[in-house]
């Protein structure tokens, strides 16, 4: 459905995005994981002709998407800042939209009952933009975006700063929208959601490190993990202990990362009583995809 | 068309539920126009006057009278001496002092020139050139009539009377309400279709319509027709208000009027969209709109005659649309004249409006970067 090649693009001296390469199938969901400013916004504005690259091209479904005016109905966006009319009515907005594409009255009225009903915002139908939660906009956003019936969803951190619970409700609707055919592509800040597409692609300053299912890249992944509860204050001193390759703090506790050829419990356990560093637990994990591109960006960095 | 229509209503419903525009579009007017229409009144009237009469006589008396029925002296105050005369101006209780000699009677009947001295306080240079005028045509007035009288003629043989060709009674409201007219359409319609299309981007929702097949004249369109409305609807306003308020009588067609500011108010908006080019901000576009107003208000003739410029100010003034649209509204108004006399003004504005629509139609690109 998409096609990237050699894809860069720079801001002056920032180089935002660097020499990308990746393809995205029909009916896939695809997640660009990546910390604040590794190109995530650049990339996807690109691929929706917003931004015009430097170097290499972006094909959607074989056309640039500058050149395809009367298409442009195929690609639903959604932009990572709240793009619609605060003061405008959830279905105002619908309607305005629903309108730019020229299509009637009537086809905006069902699909927008459709989709609000899908995203439990038809009680909202008439509050203004401005008056919904944080949740209900993204949702409103995503409505929006659908109101074309588009074969591609381009979505920009769809669910920043959204409530976790919003958050699970969201990715429901994805997953029916895909089921439905639709080809997802999305940008997020949150590691746990990359568990949740089909596809990951991290990326980091500019470049994409890596592409693959979650469970494929957690296999690939050749270390082991420990987790460590205890009461120092940083991971300064887990790191000094020879045989450690990373340590950080994770949630409530440390993860501690150490090749997987040794018996690094009892080595670890004996470092770390060594230097008498109180152990709570400690205990191996199976690596998260978290850590793995905890991994994965040190590498880079490096 | 359809998206046209879309952006229209869209714009009609924002602009429904913007209290402070749609306070700004009325209030605009109102307040400019008492402000202008009250406050820079050129004109001074009742100068209090301090009179030292040492001839009390009928002539003088006369004469007197005529001061205060020309409404410009308020002649309250009479004292005894020169010294007063001129403690009454120094301590600001009188502007003009006027004092008539004893022998003041004596000479006019004699027919020799009878001197009467009008002292002006000339710290306030407004007042006193006014003062000035005004003592010196109302002595000329009264030494011709009693030069007819004492001829024994039935009436005065001629009639000196200066009047202003289109603005007999040189009431400045007059001048300035139509004037005002044009000011307000410059001010509002660059300022909110800047500000307008610079909000979109600013709150990012240019970056979804770029996503949609709107064309970028489309959007245009659709954005600035409201704003037309609006001009009109202040154009309105501000003329009832310079016809109640301050009796402007409209000579020319009304009818014409509104059709020719069309022509300016599609120069005003193209400017507007060309400052929404430039601007990032909403308030940049602010701060352009004002970089644009003050040029117009002073070199349009709006304030100064634009006939005493110096050259390269005045061909400035020649790129200024509100120039052109002063000479149509006054043009009407004042002298009643009609689009005949107003082609070459119109045709300007007309230049003025491609130009400015082209080259930010031209320039407004479907893309961030
Ligand atoms: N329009 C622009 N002009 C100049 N620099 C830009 C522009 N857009 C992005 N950048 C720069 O390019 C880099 C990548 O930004 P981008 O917004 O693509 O990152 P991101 O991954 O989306 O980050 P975030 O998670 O904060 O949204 C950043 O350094 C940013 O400052
Ligand atoms: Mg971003």
């Amino acid at each position: 459905m998409i096609k990237i090649t050699e894809l860069s693009k720079a801001f002056g001296s920032i180089g935002a995005v660097h020499e990308i390469n990746l393809e995205i199938k029909k009916q896939e969901i695809i997640g660009i994981v990546g910390p604040d400013g590794a190109g995530k916004t650049t990339l996807l504005r690109m691929v929706c002709g917003l931004i015009t690259p430097d170097h290499g091209q972006v094909l959607v479904m074989g056309k640039a998407p500058d050149r395809m005016e009367e298409e442009k109905d195929k690609l639903g966006y959604m932009p990572q800042r709240f793009s619609l009319y605060g003061d405008l009515t959830v279905s105002e907005n619908i309607n305005f939209f629903g309108s730019l594409y020229s299509l009637d009255k009537k086809t905006i009225q069902d699909r927008a009952d459709e989709i609000l009903g899908l995203t439990n915002l038809i009680a909202f139908k008439n509050r203004l933009a401005d008056n919904l939660s944080g949740g209900m906009k993204q949702k409103l956003s995503l409505t929006c975006a659908l109101v074309t019936r588009p074969d591609i969803l381009v979505l920009d951190e769809p669910t920043y700063g959204v409530d976790p619970e919003s958050r699970k409700e969201f990715w429901k609707i994805l997953y029916r929208l895909n089921k439905e055919g639709k080809t997802i592509l999305l940008s997020t800040p949150y590691m746990d959601e990359a568990e949740l597409c089909m596809k990951v692609a991290f990326m980091d300053n500019g470049r994409i490190v890596s592409v693959d299912s979650p469970a494929n890249m957690r296999e690939k992944f050749s270390y082991t993990v420990l987790e460590l509860k205890s009461s120092i204050k940083n991971s300064h001193v887990l790191r000094d202990i020879p045989g450690v390759i990373d340590a950080y703090f994770y949630g409530d506790s440390y993860h501690i990362v150490t090749p997987k050829d040794r018996d690094n419990l009892q080595f670890i356990e004996a470092a770390l009583n060594e230097r008498n560093i109180e152990v709570f637990k400690l205990e191996e994990i199976a690596p998260s995809i978290e850590d793995v591109f905890v991994s994965l960006a040190e590498k880079e960095v490096v | 068309m359809r998206r046209i229509m879309a952006v229209l209503y869209k714009e009609f419903l924002q602009i429904r539920r913007d209290r402070m525009t749609l306070g700004l579009i009325f209030m605009l007017p109102l307040v400019q126009l008492l402000l202008f229409g009250f406050a820079i009144q050129t004109e001074v009237k009742h100068i209090s006057t301090v009179v030292f009469d040492q001839s009390l006589s009928a002539d003088s008396r006369d004469l007197l009278e005529s001061f205060s029925a020309s409404g410009y002296f308020d002649v309250t105050m009479a004292v005894n001496s020169y010294d007063e005369v001129t403690r009454m101006i120094d301590s600001g209780k009188a502007k003009v002092g006027i004092v008539f000699p004893p022998d003041f009677s004596e000479n006019v009947r004699r027919g020799t020139s009878a001197a009467v001295q009008v002292f002006v306080d000339a710290s306030d240079s407004m007042v006193s050139n006014q003062a000035i005028a005004v003592a010196n045509f109302i002595g000329m007035i009264k030494s011709q009539e009693i030069l007819t009288s004492k001829l024994r003629v039935g009436a005065a043989p001629y009639d000196i009377r200066v009047r202003p060709w289109y603005n007999p009674d040189g009431v400045t409201a007059y001048y300035m309400v139509p004037a005002i007219c044009g000011i307000l359409v410059t001010l509002s319609m660059v300022m909110l279709t800047s500000m307008g299309i610079v909000r979109e981007r600013e709150r990012g929702t240019l970056e979804q319509l770029m996503v949609t097949p709107i064309k970028p004249y489309e959007l245009m369109l659709g954005k600035t027709l409201p704003y037309i409305v609006l001009g009109y609807i202040q154009i309105t306003v501000a003329l009832l208000v310079g016809v109640l308020v301050f009796h402007v009588p409209i000579k020319g067609s009304i009818l014409e009027l509104y059709i020719l500011t069309l022509f300016f108010i599609t120069a005003s908006l193209g400017l507007g969209i060309l400052v929404s080019n430039i601007a990032k901000t909403q308030m940049q576009a602010m701060q352009l709109a004002y970089f644009i107003f003050l040029p117009s208000i002073l070199l349009s003739g709006f304030m100064f005659p634009r006939d005493g410029m110096p050259k390269l100010i005045y061909y400035i003034g020649n790129l200024i649309p509100l120039t052109y649209y002063l000479d149509i509204i006054r043009g009407i108004v004042l002298k009643g004249i009609g689009f005949s006399y107003l082609i070459g003004q119109v045709i300007s504005l007309l230049v003025f409006s491609v130009v400015f629509l082209t080259i930010s139609t031209l320039k407004f690109k479907k893309k961030i970067a």
